[in-house]
Order: structure tokens, then sequence, then C-alpha cells
């Protein structure tokens, strides 16, 4: 069964009845396009090696694993490891995929790269990308998105990258992807569209994963040099399901207990919450089959999540499939646990999480102290947090 | 049973005309008021109409229609009222209608019933722009039982592949997306509409319309001079705001230039 499961999706971007290609007939050959030219750049040993060469240089890899000594004595029970992405070039996993893509899309002679952004993670990697191989950028940001992150917002600026703002809609995440493929159904000759996560129409959700797999290869290694076995635990943040996938896909033979991490928002209440699996139901939307929060008329409904990253209706199809095969389950933390975790961590190990990884380490909180010391949980810390320090002051009332 | 969607265009090609294919987004900002245009559409000519359905998240769409959507959203339309107020127009006119819905509502209703209900409603024929032929086995399978033509879209950037895949799996009519772009982009009058065309005939005989960016009257004449329809959508849209009288006299002369 296992390497059934390694083995997908199948040729038409499937995993099981989850995924697929439902794009407008303008993107047909682009996405045909874009399939050949990844599947050969994973045999082009040119390519490889210089991916392989840029992790290392220009990224940081491998990011370290780092034992949480005073997190785990303070929660008391199983050992925990985090999995440095926050420490590669600019400040989270986004990096790995969005270098990929640039170093792809320069294959394929495209003059410009569009991206969405919700955090401002990818956003900021993207145009990080484009300006290492030479590209023209845009990144498109919901409106509610570039208040809560004014910073990333003049960062992609600051990389040469154009920023535009989506009014429309619940100005969030899933507008700018919307925005996002508008423009690169008008341009889509001279663009490649840089999404940000394992979701949309095949390739994306394969492609992804495998530009993020390597955050679970380095951490296997790492976790038999410092314990000379595998894990018992590991915990990510789900937003589209990226970093999640990195860090899982390498383990999903081992029977390790993998937990993936929703926004709970402010409770699972209609339009309150990005919790997919808590509130979701089957559906289709930009560009592929998966969970989806809607009403019964299939119109998509509006999240919240105190994290821009996680604040979005639907989940990447992988993950549908392999939470119905039971290897992945899913929880979710609400905005106020998320809150608490990220002031925890940053007070008792000196590191300040984004606020979207800081839902897995919510989930920590309560997992960790039921476990027994010999236990051991690996969690992906996706991203670092300064891009949050002035939301969090904001929602406290401090003025900065 | 037949398609009277394909008759329409039989009946066109023997006079020698070319049909006209006016949009409108069902419900903005009122279903009583679409039930106003739809009958003044049929009233100044229009050959075959095509009713947009609102959805969330309308991701081919340019600007106008994305409010029209909005709008049309608020005042709680959705497919299932839709279709139930073209059960209700079909006590006013018998004009074709081709429903334009985005994928995710038709799903959620579930296909077969879908097909059903709208069949049984009147409806003629259906659009689904993020359903290419390559996801659409089964909605195809059951628009065929119930005789629903399923209208499926080309664009500049198709292969010679996928025009063969679309139009194979095309009834009633090919829509011909004119620009590389989302509805209400900016056309380009210079020649290679005809030659893409010209490359789909290659490969099928089932009759053409073009849409998106067709605007003035200017444009849908040249258009009409290389296909077999023409397809007015965001110009509609946009001009629908302004006095019905406006709108009515820019519908007229966008069928004067159709020929």
């Amino acid at each position: 069964m296992e390497d059934r499961i390694k083995k997908l999706p199948d040729k038409k971007g499937y995993f099981s009845i989850y995924g697929g290609r439902f794009v407008p007939e303008t993107l047909m050959p682009a996405l045909k396009e874009l399939e050949e030219a990844f599947f050969k750049s994973k045999k082009d040993k040119e390519f490889q090696r210089e991916l392989g060469h840029l992790q290392k240089t220009y990224i940081g890899r491998p990011t370290p694993l780092y034992f949480a000594r005073r997190f785990t004595e303070h929660l008391g029970g199983a050992k925990i490891y985090l999995k440095r992405e926050d420490l590669a070039h600019t400040g989270a996993h986004k990096i790995n995929n969005a270098l990929g893509q640039a170093l792809l899309a320069k294959k394929m002679e495209k003059k410009r790269v569009i991206a969405e952004t919700g955090a401002g993670q990818h956003g900021v990697a993207t145009a990080t990308g484009a300006a290492l191989v030479g590209l023209d950028c845009e990144i498109y940001m919901g409106t509610e998105d570039m208040k809560r992150q004014a910073l990333n917002v003049f960062r992609m600026r600051l990389l040469g990258a154009k920023v535009t703002e989506v009014p429309v809609g619940s100005k969030t995440l899933k507008d700018a992807i919307n925005e996002a493929l508008r423009d690169w159904t008008t341009n889509v000759r001279t663009t490649h569209y840089v999404l940000g996560t394992v979701f949309g129409p095949h390739p994306f959700p394969v492609m992804v994963r495998d530009f993020q797999s390597v955050i679970g290869k380095e951490a296997r290694r790492q976790i038999f040099d410092a314990e000379g076995r595998l894990p018992d635990y590991l915990i990510a943040c789900v937003g589209g399901g990226s970093n999640a996938i990195g860090l899982f896909y390498e383990f999903l033979k081992e029977g390790i207990k993998m937990i993936g991490v929703e926004a709970g928002g402010k409770g699972i209440d209609m339009g309150k919450h990005a919790a997919r699996f808590a509130g979701g139901s089957l559906g289709v939307f930009q560009g592929c089959k998966s969970y989806l929060l809607q009403d019964e008329d299939g119109n998509v409904l509006g999240t919240h999540s105190i994290s821009a990253g996680l604040d979005y209706a639907s989940i990447g199809p992988e993950h549908s499939y392999l939470r119905d095969k039971g290897l992945i389950q899913y929880t979710y933390a609400t905005d106020d646990e998320a809150l608490a975790a990220f002031e925890l961590l940053s007070r008792i190990e000196g590191i300040t999480p984004a606020l979207e990884t800081a839902h897995a380490l919510a989930e920590v909180v309560k997992l960790a102290p039921k476990l027994s010391k010999e236990n051991i949980i690996i969690i992906n810390l996706s991203g670092r947090g300064d891009k949050d320090v002035q939301h969090v002051a904001r929602i406290k009332g401090i003025e900065l | 049973m037949i398609s009277r969607i394909k008759e329409t265009f039989k009946e066109l090609k023997r006079k020698g005309k070319k049909a006209f294919i006016p949009y409108i987004m069902a419900g903005d900002p009122s279903l009583e008021r679409t039930k106003d245009i739809v009958l003044m559409f049929e009233e100044c000519g229009a050959d075959i109409v095509e009713l947009g359905v609102p959805f969330t998240d309308p991701l081919a769409d340019g600007p106008a229609i994305q409010r029209a959507s909005e709008r049309a959203l608020e005042k709680g339309v959705t497919l299932r009222r839709v279709i139930a107020f073209v059960k209700d127009l079909r006590e006013s006119t018998q004009i074709p209608i081709a429903l334009m819905t985005y994928y995710n509502p038709v799903f959620k209703y579930g296909e077969e019933n879908f097909v059903r209900d709208a069949k049984d409603a009147g409806v003629n024929g259906v659009i689904i722009p993020d359903l290419p032929p390559d996801e659409a086995e089964s909605f195809i399978r059951h628009s065929r039982k119930a005789s629903l033509d399923t209208i499926f879209l080309l664009a500049p950037t198709s292969t010679p592949d996928r025009i063969k895949k679309v139009a194979k799996a095309s009834r009633g009519f090919i829509y011909y997306v004119s620009i590389t772009g989302i509805t209400g982009g900016m056309l380009l009058l210079d020649g290679s509409i005809e030659a893409l065309i010209s490359e789909i005939r290659e490969y099928t005989d089932k009759p053409i319309a073009v849409g998106f960016g067709v605007s003035t009257p200017e444009e849908a004449s040249a258009v009409s001079k290389v296909s077999d329809g023409v397809i007015v959508g965001s110009a509609i849209v946009k001009r629908h705001n302004e006095p019905p009288d406006g709108l009515k006299r820019y519908i007229i002369s966008l069928r004067e230039a159709i020929k």
C-alpha cells in the first residue's frame, strides 16, 4: 500500500478522488508545458545540481534540527525538536518552493513570474527567487493581508517586485489567488505562476511537494544523528499544506503519528475559522478537488484566522487523501491558543515563530505533557515571527 | 431530442445570418429585472441568451462581471434559484438559454440532479469555464442522456490536440475565447481570430461563437464575419446600469452589426 501512495498523483493529477485540473481552457496548454518541464527537470542532472547548490549556498540548507530543551522541560513530557525552517533565507520554508519554481521558469524561458501571498512569506520568497534568477515579478495580496503584514509588503517592494492590492471579495489569500489566476490567464505566454502551496491544478500539488520534501529528507537524517531513531510524532500547521507535506512526505512509510494543525480561528462557527476538515465538504476550488469551506449552494465561505497564511477556504488535495487513508490526523488550534504559543516559545526558547507555525506549537503544548519522556516529537518550525510582531502588538492594544 | 441551440444555428446558416448571443448575470440587481432584460434581448432579435450564475470566486471574469456576481449574491441568488427562474421565464419566452456557471455550484448540486433540473426547467445548454472536457466525463454523460448541450471553450492558446478534444465534447456550439485573458479584456482585431477559427474549422463543422472582449458594434460586426455567432457579456453588464432605453439602443446596434 505504501508504495502505491508514493506513486500518487496519477497522470491526471489525482490523489484518489482529490486533485485534478479545473481551470479555464486558456491555461490548459501552460499546465501541460509546466508538467513536462517539471518532470524533465527531475531527471535533469544539471538542473538538480544547480538547485542543490543554491539550497546550500543561498537558502542555507540544511536547516538545523534543534532540540528545544527548555520548551521540553516546561511541558514535562516528550522530547521536542524544532526543524528550523525559520532560519532558511527569507525566514520561512516558502523559499524552497519559490526558488525551485523560479529556476524552472527560467528554464521555460519565461520573462516574468507572478504569485499570490497571504502572510507575505511566499510573496517575499518569490520576489527573492525572481531577483536571484533575473525575472520580473508581480505579487497579488489582499487588502486585509497587506494591513496585517505591512512589513512583508515593504520587503517585497525592496526586492524589486510590484505588489498589487486585491480589494475584492474577502480581500485575503483566496482573492489574491483568483487575481493571480486572472493575470496568468492573460499573460500566460510570457509568465509563470509560482503557486505557493500544494494546491491548485496539477502539477502544482506534486511539484510543490517535491520542492518542499527536502525538509523531511534532512529531518530524517538529523534525527538519526541526534537520537539514532525515528521520531514518534511529526507536527505541522496546515494552510494549503506545503510545510506539512514537506516534513511528512519522507516519513509516510514509517507508521509515525503525524498531525496537521488547521486554523480554528474564533472557534468552529461558520465564517470564523479555516478548519476545512472540521467544517468543510468536498468541493472544487481554484483548480482542484478537495475539502472546501462552502455553503449548501457551492459558494465559498469566508474564513478567519489570526494568521494570514492559514486563512484559506480549502486544503491541498493530497492532505484530503492522506486523511482518508488515516496516515495523517488533523486538528485545529484557535487564535488564542496560537497567540499563547507564539509568546511561550519566544519567552522560553528565544525563538519567535510565525503565527502560522504557532498553531502547530499550540498542539504540541496540548500533546507533549501527555506523552512519556521517551517519546520524540518533531515540529516543523515553518517560519519566523518577525512579520507578525506588529500585528500581535496591535491585537494586544500596544502602539509601536 | 433535437438541440434547440443546434437548430438555431442551422436555421441562421440557412438564412445566411450569424447568431447574436447577449449575456446577462441572473439576479443583477434582481431576478425581476433580469426577466425584463431577457425579454428585451429577444424583442431586439437575440438568437440565444447566455445567463450567468453568480459565484463567489469567478476566476475567469473581469471586474464588470465580478461586480455583477457580487450584487446577485447579495440578493441571495443561487444556482437553484436561477434554475427556478428559467422555469418561470419559460412561460414568457422560448428563446434558447445557455447557463454560464462555475463548476463548484454544479458539483455541490450534484451533476446528475443539476442536469435533470436544468433540463426540466427549460435550460438548453451549459457553459462551465473552469471545467475542461478532461474533467467533464461524467458531466458529459449525464448531459447527453438529458439532451442538454455541453458548450466547451477554446482559446488562442489551444493546441491541435485541445481543439480536437474540445470540439468532440461540445454540443450546440463551440465557445471561442477571442482573447488570451478574462471576460471584458481588450479585443485585438488583427486577423488572429480569423486565423484561429480557420484552424478550428479544420477539425470540426460545429458552429463557433466568439466571446470575451467584444464590446462595440464595430467589433461585433468584424467578429461575426469570421464566425457563426457573437457573444457580448461584460459590455452589456457595464451598460446595464444606464437607463433601460440606453441598454436597448445598444442591444439593437449590436444586433444590426452582427450579420
